[in-house]
């Protein structure tokens, strides 16, 4: 299982969202250092890596929570929805979890 | 560099959503709210500080959107009408700051990142709403805290924080 974390420095969540993902590969027998951190640096660069904003998350190359069609690609704090409708700048860790156990399944 | 405390708080005037132009009183309290349509901290704490604006009848409350809508079309000013008009309207009016001068001149840092000024037109908050964006249990009370000090006459006991959220979108 291939792993990726995007992030931005400009975006304060990245630190919270990678310890959640962390504990979301710990909690499904998964090694939390397969992780691979890429940090976003430009606009050129999330235009090319399809980044929709801070963190941005992929297993097996797959956005874990895909984005709206239409989302541009930039330096940004990106938005997530919690489960119960809340707004945040992290993804919910039970949505990371099922993204994780559909991959899982999958194999 | 961010107003420090007690020093004296910009004036401005800047339209809100209507087009209606709305300026820093003089010798009221204010609550000075830079914020934006596309950051979830913005987003997250948004009904929090709406909620004070209405607990706060005898406060004047105002949110600023500064960002570039060049590189971030999300926070035009179209953008705002659009919001404003998707919410039934806000407690509190949402204005422009198109040049960005009004953002330059408070020192705002991110969205959120809220001043309270007092009567006197001096800066006696700045900083975050609360703790955590993702707790809205916590009603924004370190600015309630503030208000309640300032419209009591005293000193807010924490009269500074550090601001959370994204960092605000200057033009190049």
């Amino acid at each position: 299982m291939r792993v990726e974390f995007l992030w931005w420095h400009g975006c304060p969540s990245h630190p919270e969202a990678l310890a959640e993902l962390r504990e979301v590969l710990r909690s499904e027998d998964l090694d939390p250092n397969l992780i691979e951190r890429r940090e976003i640096e430009s606009d050129e660069q999330a235009e090319r890596e399809r980044f929709p904003g801070s963190p941005t998350i992929l297993i097996d190359g797959e956005d874990v929570i895909p984005p709206d069609d239409g989302e541009p690609f930039s330096l940004t704090c990106r938005v997530y929805r919690l489960r119960d409708g809340r707004y945040s700048a992290t993804p919910d860790p039970d949505d990371l979890r099922d993204a994780v156990k559909r991959v899982k399944e999958n194999r | 560099m961010t107003l420090a405390i007690r020093e004296k708080a910009p004036g401005f005037t800047l339209p809100d959503t209507e087009g209606r132009e709305h300026s820093l009183p003089e010798g009221e309290v204010s609550a000075v709210v830079f914020t934006c349509n596309h950051c979830p901290y913005a987003l997250a704490w948004h009904d929090r500080i709406a909620q004070v604006a209405r607990d706060y009848g005898d406060v004047r409350f105002f949110a600023i959107n500064p960002n570039d809508a060049e590189r971030y079309p999300g926070d035009s000013y179209e953008a705002m009408r659009e919001r404003v008009e998707r919410d039934g309207g806000w407690p509190l009016p949402y204005l422009r700051d198109e040049s960005q001068e009004v953002a330059r001149a408070y020192g705002a840092q991110t969205t959120p990142h809220v001043f309270v000024v007092d009567a006197e037109g001096a800066v006696r908050y700045a900083g975050a709403p609360d703790a955590d964006h993702r707790d809205p249990g916590l009603e924004a009370v370190w600015l309630r805290e503030a208000l309640d000090a300032v419209l009591a006459g005293e000193e807010p006991a924490r009269a500074e924080t550090k601001p959370v959220g994204c960092s605000v979108k200057w033009r190049a």
